[in-house]
Formats: C-alpha cells, sequence, structure tokens
C-alpha cells in the first residue's frame, strides 16, 4: 500500500535492501534530538522513537496521548499506543489531559502525525475527502494530531506520496500547517501567532518518495532530499504542486545496517515496516 | 446495598433510547463491548456517542442502527484503518445518517471536565486556525478577556451514562483501575450515571487497601457489572492483552453492508451474553492473549 506508484514490488526488491516503510521510519527517526521530548503518535512514529532511543537519542522521552511517558522503549512491538507493554515500565502513566496538558503547555519539542491529505503549507486533512456535509470519503478524524499540530514546539508529517494526497490545498484542514496568505499577510510563522496558536508548525514531511522541510517565513514545503530510487523529476510527477527545492537537495540518506538492524529487531514479522 | 447487577439490567435501566453515552475512555484499552453488545442486542437507538477515539465499538453501534450522533476525535480501527460502517453512515446513510461533531482528543477531554466541574466551558489555544471549530456547532471563538489572545470556547459535555470498563471492583462499585486513564475520570465525574464493568468482584477492603488506585467515587455509580473478558478484543492492564487478530478479521468482513450483517449476528445478535462470547471466543484463543508475565508493583504503606 505504502510502495512508490511508480515502480512495481519486483523493482523495489532489485534495487533496494530496505522496504519503503523502513526507510520512512529512518527519517522519522532522524527528526528526533538527543534530550528531546517527543509526542509519540500512531504506528511508525512508535518504531521512529523505539529506533531513536537505541541509536542517536538514547536520552529522549516519549509522550502518548493515552495518557504514557516513558523513556525506555517497549519491550515488544506496539500495535496501539495503549498496549499493556507499553504501560509496563514507563515513568507516569496517568491520564490523556495529563499529557496533553504537558503538550499545550509547550513540552513536547516534536510530535508526530500521519494524514491523508496535505498541502504545500503543511495543512493536514485526516477527517473529510470532498465536502464536509456530503464527503466521498469519510475519514477517521482528528485523533491527537490537531492537538499536536497546535502545540507542538515543531512537528512531522508522515504519509504516502501521491498527486492525490500531496495537494496544492486540502479539502479540509483537520491539524493547522502554517495556514494560508492572505490579504492580512503571509503563510508561515506568522500566519500561526495572526489565529492565535502559540508556537509550533511542520518542520518535516516524510513521504514514500522524499523529505520536505518547511520555510517558516512564507509556510512552503521544500524538498530537501528524495529517496534513492526516485528523482526529483519523478517526485515533482507525484506533487501536486510546483515543488520548490533546497539549495542542497539530495538523495536521502540510506538506512545504515544497524538502523535496520534495531527496526527489525523491534519489528520482526514486518508488522509495521514491511 | 449492593449495586451488583447483570448487563442486561444495567442497560435496560440506564441506557434508555436517546441517551448520550460516554464510552470507550481509555482510547484503545479497556473498551467496554460487552456494554455495547448489549446495547444492540437491546435495540437501543437514537443514542449520542461520546468518547475521544473509539476503535471499532462506535463502528458496530453506528452499523446496528443505535446512533443518530457522535462527539468523538477519532472513529475507526486503530490497528487496520478506516470504519467501513461509519463510513456507510456518513457517504451513504446505512443503515441511517449519522450527525458527527468532531473534536479532538484534547478538546473531548476538556469538554468532559468542564461537565465534571459544571463550568459552562474551557478555553484552550488548541484548534485556532484548524477547520474543527467552523463545522462543529459547538465550538466558538472569543477573544481572552484578560488580554485579548484568541480562545476557542469548549463548552461543557455531562454524558447520561458514561460507562467504564475496570480491573476490580466491589459490589458498591469502588473500584480499582490501573493502565492508562485516556479521559476516563473526567467522564465518570462528568455522567449522571456511572456503570461500571469490572473483570473481578472483590471485597470492599481490598480496594480500601489501595485508595490511590480508586477509579473514582462510588457515589456517583449506578451499577456494578461482574463481566469476565468484558473488554476484547481490547486490551486490560494485568489481565489480558489485545486481539489484533480480532479486529483485523473484523476490518475484513464488514467491508459490506451483509458483511457487517452477518458479523454482526454471529458475534451479538445470537449471543445472548458474555458468557456464551467468551466461550464463542474459545479457550486456546483467549490463553494465548493472557499475560505470559506477571509484573507486580511493590506494595505500598498507608501505615499511621
Amino acid at each position: 500500500m505504502l510502495l512508490p506508484s511508480t515502480m512495481g514490488i519486483k523493482e523495489l526488491e532489485y534495487c533496494m535492501e530496505y522496504t519503503p516503510r523502513e526507510l520512512m521510519v529512518v527519517c522519522a527517526s532522524r527528526q528526533i534530538h538527543e534530550g528531546e521530548h517527543v509526542f509519540v503518535g500512531m504506528r511508525l512514529p512508535l518504531i521512529a522513537f523505539a529506533l531513536a532511543k537505541k541509536t542517536h537519542a538514547p536520552n529522549c522521552i516519549g509522550l502518548f496521548e493515552a495518557g504514557i511517558i516513558r523513556d525506555v522503549p517497549s519491550t515488544e512491538l506496539l500495535y496501539t499506543m495503549g498496549d499493556a507493554p507499553n504501560i509496563a515500565g514507563s515513568l507516569w502513566t496517568t491520564s490523556t489531559l495529563n499529557v496533553m496538558g504537558l503538550l499545550a503547555a509547550g513540552e513536547a519539542h516534536l510530535g508526530f502525525i500521519g494524514g491523508a491529505e496535505v498541502d504545500r503549507y503543511g495543512n493536514l486533512n485526516t477527517s473529510v475527502i470532498g465536502d464536509w456535509k456530503h464527503p466521498s470519503v469519510r475519514l477517521p478524524g482528528s485523533g491527537g494530531a490537531a492537538d499536536i499540530a497546535s502545540f507542538s514546539r515543531r512537528h512531522a508529517i508522515i504519509m504516502q506520496h501521491d498527486p492525490h494526497r500531496l495537494r496544492e490545498r486540502v479539502d479540509f484542514v483537520t491539524s493547522p500547517g502554517y495556514g494560508y496568505p492572505s490579504e492580512e499577510g503571509p503563510a508561515g510563522i506568522s500566519w500561526r501567532k495572526r489565529v492565535g496558536l502559540p508556537r509550533g508548525g511542520p518542520s518535516a514531511l516524510i513521504t514514500t518518495l522524499g523529505l520536505f522541510t518547511f520555510d517558516p517565513e512564507n509556510g512552503e514545503a521544500v524538498l530537501q532530499s528524495y529517496h534513492p530510487g526516485t528523482t526529483i523529476e519523478e517526485v515533482q510527477k507525484q506533487t501536486g504542486w510546483k515543488m520548490r527545492l533546497a539549495p542542497d537537495c539530495q538523495e536521502t540518506i540510506r538506512p545504515g545496517e544497524e538502523e535496520l538492524r534495531v527496526i527489525r529487531e523491534y519489528d520482526p514479522q514486518g508488522v509495521w515496516t514491511s | 446495598m449492593s449495586k451488583l447487577s447483570s448487563m442486561a439490567e444495567a442497560i435496560a435501566k440506564y441506557v434508555p433510547d436517546g441517551s448520550s453515552i460516554a464510552i470507550g475512555l481509555a482510547l484503545e484499552p479497556f473498551i467496554p463491548f460487552a456494554a455495547s453488545h448489549e446495547i444492540i442486542r437491546q435495540q437501543r437507538c437514537k443514542l449520542t456517542l461520546i468518547g475521544p477515539i473509539s476503535d471499532i465499538l462506535f463502528d458496530q453501534l453506528i452499523g446496528a442502527g443505535c446512533v443518530d450522533r457522535v462527539k468523538a476525535a477519532w472513529l475507526g480501527n486503530v490497528s487496520e484503518g478506516l470504519a467501513h460502517c461509519y463510513r456507510r453512515a456518513i457517504e451513504q446513510s446505512i443503515p441511517n445518517s449519522v450527525v458527527i461533531e468532531e473534536y479532538s482528543n484534547f478538546t473531548i477531554g476538556l469538554a468532559l471536565l468542564a461537565g465534571s466541574l459544571d463550568v459552562p466551558y474551557i478555553p484552550t489555544r488548541s484548534l485556532l486556525g484548524s477547520d474543527l471549530p467552523r463545522q462543529n456547532p459547538a465550538f466558538s471563538q472569543q477573544k481572552s478577556p484578560l488580554d485579548g489572545s484568541p480562545l476557542l470556547i469548549v463548552p461543557a459535555l455531562q454524558p447520561d451514562v458514561t460507562i467504564i470498563h475496570v480491573q476490580r471492583s466491589d459490589i458498591d462499585g469502588n473500584a480499582h483501575f490501573w493502565g492508562s486513564h485516556g479521559i476516563c475520570e473526567e467522564a465518570l465525574l462528568a455522567a449522571r450515571n456511572v456503570i461500571l464493568v469490572a473483570e473481578e468482584i472483590v471485597s470492599r477492603e481490598i480496594i480500601l487497601s489501595d485508595p490511590n488506585r480508586v477509579v473514582g467515587p462510588s457515589f456517583k455509580v449506578r451499577a456494578v457489572v461482574h463481566e469476565p473478558w468484558g473488554a476484547h478484543p481490547s486490551a486490560v492492564s494485568g489481565y489480558y492483552n489485545r486481539d489484533h487478530q480480532f479486529y483485523q478479521e473484523y476490518h475484513t468482513r464488514t467491508r459490506t453492508t451483509e458483511g457487517f450483517q452477518q458479523w454482526l449476528n454471529e458475534w451479538v445478535l445470537i449471543v445472548p451474553d458474555r458468557d456464551e462470547y467468551v466461550q464463542k471466543v474459545g479457550e486456546k484463543r483467549l490463553q494465548n492473549l493472557g499475560v505470559r508475565e506477571h509484573r507486580y508493583a511493590a506494595p505500598v504503606d498507608y501505615g499511621y
């Protein structure tokens, strides 16, 4: 499901020694800096947190919206953040409001969210495809994503890359990114200030084809790297807006041996990473 | 006086048609499926469901035609993706149309906290710049009377009934609950009536030996239902793990309306009660879900 749409499975196996999801986990993990408080979302970030802990960020701390804070990865793969292995040995097991209260107060350096649609300003839709009242697809909704996007000091978005998902403008803004330019001013940090958000904004968009960062001054996504096996032209073809490129835009650094070893040790059956 | 009750009695008495029900409040674990299945068997209708995320419980109640309004942050299948009955209800009005008032996890918690404190609203800076406040008529934006900064106003919610699954309770509704709490405590305190579903019924002495672990005041609790495995396929810390495969099977089988009807018939409608459900799940499957390695907390001393 997460394969780049331009490549067949056989071609991928031939040219890669890792799966697209493993690469996304590695990209997500690399967003985590040593010592940071990470608001961990569902699915791939659960593994990215474990990977960062076991490699470059051994002192980072994970916050989970079910009401869990921990500084060691769970001893077993998590299907959901509320699974018992995530509770045993946690630093604090408490309520959602206590953990999200910390988020609201600016204690989370980095939050992870996923979505169905994103636009060039990092606004994310997980609510409806089409019209709110008569949607063609009703998606699950915000969960904690809109709160994470509102309050984290910065947040990273993880999603599949195709032109229907990376759009000029999303149908519905569930989780605010950098807004839109208007008569009142540009998109970006100044938009977030205008609407009353206390801080933050997207710092990375990790997709099956590449990694975007954002220019906080005008809120625009900037292609920072394209994954091995694709090209800038190919990423542009799969992106619904005219991409800006970082001056040092290059191929994404491949997962290291140690990173892949840790991922496969944590998810040996490839539940999330196959 | 003992509040022990059968699930059928508790639902009949405290969940009439048209009720607002807060349920599934601990996010992925402790989901009171035993209660929701009984609600479906008693053919309740026009319910309003209140919760943070709902891992297939809301989907089942919607598919069974019990629901006409949902106040929630996320409605799907956490390990599998989209919720098919919810999609059919919103996109095609099958089996009936459902109104969604979309919250985030934080704001649904704040709404219940406001309800528990009996204040009209709690302000937050969350969701400013999101389209959610424009679509959920409950939300409005105001300027702070203190510094003029923009605020989202989250009005109080007071559910008619809150249903919570716990590890153990005494017959009066003094209950121990450990693990991540989600928004259980706020929903319990905000509710007019509370139904507790417990894995075990224990003595008052056991509960009072550790009052810090109690979920809330028993005077809010109207009924205590003893229902071992009552949260299956969700997890209960110290009792059983999440049955991931069950969620996968549900996801696959409920892609069509007919598939859902068959699933519902097999797992809810022709199953008279939870004992029979547990037998149907089968000993082998339950054994695989059981605790493999116990991890007891160190005892605490309340001595003086």
